[in-house]
């Protein structure tokens, strides 16, 4: 089945007063219907413009855009706003992250679904808008949407208002729904309600899902192919249980090994990523990740000089951007793993 | 909503006491004899003494000032000249205007009013607009004009500006007649012509801060999320400006435009003078003048419950603006 | 129970019914009700629970920003709880806080230097080598290159600043920190950095810790014991490996099923709450999680449990019918 995203090459910078910020340097990836993509990164990583590029929200008067973004067959990049915007909220929605300051406060629940739903469908009755957006209310699990219709985002509660914002999202149905963070705000409990709901809303409108979160364990649970973005690169990309139980990049490793679990040896001190993510208008030469990663001196100089490409590894379309060849990685994870067995 | 009316009355009523006493007390703490100031240069010593008499300036402070309380909350008789009696809100008489007080402000209450509130409208819309348009265009000199526009407004003196539009428009171009007030209600286009000029001068003048802080305004409240969602929704960029960002980046500048019109009606002084027309403003430094205290406190008592009244109702409009306020 | 030094009589910090309640137009806010709990010298407690448990404002009122409004605390003997600024000021040196935003916590018009040197100036101390000398020893400890104590926090990242904060807190040699999600606004590479460090200086300094999270697996590697609130109150309070692996409190239990970690692929167990957690203006009746606990009874409506020991052990739960679940036999009523 063709791809109903496609994104190829996309590059996003803005110019600042310390120089050309490069968000997004050269992300290329495909989502079918029906499957969801997690896209893992920290802050700096660019995973949050490449979300707005999908939907075209950038500034065009201070970004740059590049590249293709293909939507159903409808590319988005160098088109005019009139054209992007009949895709947005219709063929492609949005949810952000915090949903209290996403939704307007001023203006009553219902509503704000309501518009949603006739900017796409003009010619739509009072009535039959109503009918919707209740519908949509009830089919993610708002309870009393009748009653519910006429609150203001301020008498919900956090979950609640995630799920007003994923109603409004997929009020018009679209086919492709960007998720940017939409647990992080919310306590654990209600995280997993919302992970298990969009889940089920992915599962009976074959949406294809962009999710895009720092947290492992949630991609774990929600994904199916996982991108893991580090300073406007895709540096590692494949299915998430490949990924995450075999990680070949040693960021994505090392992220895996820094991040406190329930399993896991709770004496043990954490093995943090030494250093910091690097500042997106200085990049470092060569491979991003180098000045942190442990393996970097292996090969000379080519990790300082020369960018890796993304290139596949193994079976089942698992990428790589690592010089490392692949047996001197497994050698050196296996080293890892029993150095951290001997040291507690 | 009962509750916040009740409680604000109460406190309306506090102030204005406050402002009534401490009015008293300043006039007294001048150094001069009231009566003396009333009365023209050769004036008879008995009939400033029997004046002194009537105002009952021999009295101590605090009887004098519960009789005038008392007059205006139930009335108080007055002299046989000045009308016998004066009934509540009885505001005293006017020794040197020679009319009851109460009289003099509906005299001049409407020549404010119509001074102030069209100035008003007109430098809120300059003002909003100015700042909307720099908003829209950022950076570009369509930003850089609008903005430059209404600080020069902003740094013109009153007097000056009017001076300068009386030149051109009445003394050079004739085309307007020489400012002066007419009743709305006499004569419509009368009115609007004799102070249009006053008008222009205000908007000139104060719509600066507001374009400025509109302007701030909108350009915060387009980086909000909300407005972001907007656009995620596909809406055209005028509902997003329109129904989302204007109503949010509207708050304050609600605010700013209440406690000035308080301030404004409490009497346009410069204005009024500038282009010689007797409004709240003017008679208020004339009563100072003249120590004429009857008319000194109603004109400092009729600001002070402009001011109240204008508080009271920015924040009825916060609370209507806003669904997260709750009143009380 | 503890392996910390307790060259104490009684424990460091005595907490007995500890409650706060804020006045608000409907009835009073009840954040904290009724919390009781001790943390020995060179211990670490984690106070565990969603938003709206009151973990927070639990951790400000031990450090006294706020006072309570019932209830006591007692630290190395004495009583703060209703203590006037006279005399918490020779005890504020020994209790200090860490705050979450280290964006929001450090003066921005104020170099590092000083910000750390702050708690110093504020109780007189003057340490035997001078101000400046223990600034150095500080940002050293922390991790921080003592070269840039006269830069600003804006020069520094979210993790830097961070190590600011808590070298801010151990400037007066405190027996007691409470950190209030310390790593909570950090990115994820960055929290195991600061993670390790809190461990290294609770070894290190012998400190007591009282570290309040949203996050259940940072608290499993700071924290000795753990307490879990909901709503005001402590549902449950124990050992770390009591608590993470023999959870009796239907709460901490869903709460433990709900976190996602790595290894588990597709949707989490079948242990999913419903709703989200009540108002705390008006809390349920009887036990504060009946309305979302999936074995709650009649008698969970009308008497509400009382943290209780069970088996003589270190646990302490509050549930009629704690253990694992699901009970047999009676069918499981829902409550309003």
């Amino acid at each position: 089945m063709d791809p109903y995203l496609r994104v190829t090459d996309l590059r996003v910078s803005f110019p600042t007063a310390d120089g050309v910020l490069r968000a997004v340097e050269g992300v290329s990836f495909a989502v079918e219907g029906g499957r969801t993509l997690g896209v893992v990164g920290e802050s700096g990583s660019g995973k949050s413009a490449t979300a707005l590029a999908l939907l075209g929200l950038h500034d065009l008067r201070r970004a740059t855009v590049t590249g293709q973004v293909t939507i159903g067959g409808r590319e988005l990049v160098g088109r005019p706003e009139t054209e992007i915007r009949r895709l947005r909220g219709r063929n492609v929605a949005m949810i952000f992250q915090d949903p209290l300051s996403a939704l307007h406060p001023y203006h009553r629940v219902g509503r704000q679904i309501a518009e949603a739903y006739r900017v796409h469908h003009r010619g739509a009755g009072r009535g039959e808008t109503r009918r919707r957006v209740i519908e949509m209310m009830d089919r993610v699990g708002i309870p009393q949407p009748d009653r519910r219709y006429d609150q203001y985002p301020h008498e919900f509660s956090g979950g609640m208002r995630q799920r007003v914002m994923i109603a409004m999202a997929l009020v018009n149905d679209p086919a492709l729904l960007i998720a940017d963070e939409p647990t992080t705000a919310l306590d654990v409990t209600v995280q997993a309600q919302i992970l298990e709901l969009l889940t089920d809303l992915r599962a009976e409108f074959r949406t294809a899902i962009v999710l895009i979160t720092h947290d492992l364990g949630v991609v774990g649970q929600a994904a199916d192919d996982v991108l893991v973005m580090y300073a406007g690169r895709i540096v590692e990309q494949g299915h998430v249980e490949q990924v995450l139980r075999t990680p070949q990049h040693p960021y994505t490793s090392g992220l895996l090994a820094s991040v406190p679990s329930l399993r896991g040896d709770p004496e043990a001190d954490l093995r943090p990523i030494p250093g910091s993510p690097p500042s997106l208008t200085e990049l470092p030469t060569g491979c991003v990740f180098h000045p942190r990663c442990r393996h970097a001196g292996a090969l000379g100089d080519r990790c300082r000089t020369e960018p890796p490409e993304l290139r596949v590894v193994g079976t089942g379309g698992h990428r790589l951007a690592c010089h490392l060849p692949t047996r001197e990685r497994a050698r050196r994870r296996a080293e890892d793993t029993t150095r951290a067995g001997v040291a507690r | 909503m009962l509750r916040f009316l009740v409680k604000r009355t109460l406190s309306a009523v506090l102030t204005l006491f406050a402002v009534s006493v401490l009015t008293f007390l300043m006039f007294f703490a001048l150094p001069r004899d009231p009566v003396s100031g009333m009365c023209p240069r050769n004036c008879n010593p008995e009939r400033l003494e029997r004046v002194r008499q009537e105002l009952g300036l021999s009295d101590p402070l605090v009887v004098q000032y519960g009789g005038y309380m008392r007059g205006v909350v139930a009335g108080r008789e007055l002299g046989a000249a000045q009308g016998g009696h004066c009934d509540a809100p009885c505001l005293g008489w006017s020794y040197v205007n020679n009319e009851a007080v109460t009289d003099t402000l509906v005299r001049v209450l409407p020549v404010t009013l119509s001074i102030v509130v069209p100035a008003a409208v007109l430098w809120l819309l300059l003002g909003m607009g100015l700042g909307l348009v720099s908003a829209l265009r950022r950076g570009t000199w369509v930003d850089r004009v609008a903005i430059g526009f209404s600080l020069t407004g902003a740094s013109l003196q009153l007097y000056f500006v009017g001076a300068v539009l009386l030149l051109i428009f009445v003394y050079t171009l004739g085309w307007l007649p020489v400012p002066g007030y007419t009743s709305l209600l006499d004569d419509p286009v009368r009115w609007a012509g004799g102070l249009v000029l006053a008008w222009l001068s205000l908007a000139l003048l104060c719509s600066a801060n507001y374009a400025r802080l509109f302007r701030a305004q909108l350009l915060e409240t387009l980086g909000e999320d909300f407005v972001r969602t907007a656009r995620a929704k596909g809406l055209p960029r005028s509902a997003v400006y329109g129904r989302h960002a204007l109503r949010a980046a509207i708050s304050p500048v609600i605010t700013v435009a209440g406690l000035d019109v308080g301030a404004a009606l409490g009497g346009t002084v410069i204005t009024e003078t500038t282009f010689g027309i007797h409004g709240l403003g003017r008679t208020a430094v004339d009563a100072v003048r003249a120590g004429d205290l009857p008319t000194i406190m109603a004109t400092v008592l009729a600001a002070a419950v402009f001011v109240v009244l204008a508080n009271m109702l920015v924040d009825l409009l916060y609370a209507a603006v806003d669904p997260r306020v709750r009143l009380g | 129970m503890t392996d910390g030094p307790a060259d104490e009589a009684g424990p460091l910090l005595r907490v007995r019914g500890l409650t706060k309640h804020f006045p608000v137009r409907g009835g009073p806010v009840r954040a904290v009700d009724g919390l009781d709990f001790e943390v020995r010298a060179g211990e670490t407690l984690g106070l565990v629970g969603e938003s709206g448990c009151g973990k927070s404002t639990t951790g400000r009122l031990l450090v006294r920003l706020l006072e309570p409004t019932g209830g006591s605390i007692e630290f190395a003997g004495h009583d703060l709880t209703h203590a006037g600024r006279r005399h918490l000021r020779p005890l504020r040196g020994q209790l200090q806080i860490i705050f979450q935003d280290p964006y929001a916590s450090l003066n921005p018009r104020h170099p590092v230097g000083r910000i750390i040197a702050m708690p110093l100036r504020v109780n007189r101390i003057d340490p035997p080598g001078g101000t400046r000398a223990r600034v150095r020893e500080l940002m050293e400890r922390v991790g921080l290159n003592p070269e840039h104590h006269n830069r600003y926090p804006h020069e520094f990242s979210g993790g830097q600043r961070q190590r600011v904060g808590i070298a801010r807190a151990l400037a007066t040699e405190p027996r007691l920190v409470v950190a209030d999600e310390p790593v909570s606004a950090l990115d994820v590479s960055i929290q195991a950095q600061v993670v390790n460090l809190l461990r290294r200086l609770h070894r290190d300094l012998g400190l007591a810790l009282v570290l309040i999270s949203h996050d259940l697996a940072v608290v499993r590697h700071l924290c000795q014991r753990v307490a879990v609130m909901y709503l005001g109150r402590i549902v449950e309070i124990g050992d770390r490996d009591d608590i993470y692996h023999r959870p009796q409190h239907p709460y901490t239990r869903a709460l433990l099923a709900a976190v996602p970690h790595v290894g588990q692929f597709g949707p989490a167990g079948r242990l999913r709450l419903t709703g989200e957690a009540p108002t705390p203006l008006d809390p349920p009746s009887g036990c504060r999680f009946r309305t979302r606990c999936p074995r709650a009874r009649e008698r969970c409506a009308v008497e509400e449990p009382a943290l209780v020991r069970r088996d003589g052990g270190g646990q302490a739960t509050a549930c009629h019918f704690p253990g694992p679940d699901p009970l047999p036999a009676e069918p499981v009523r829902a409550m309003a």
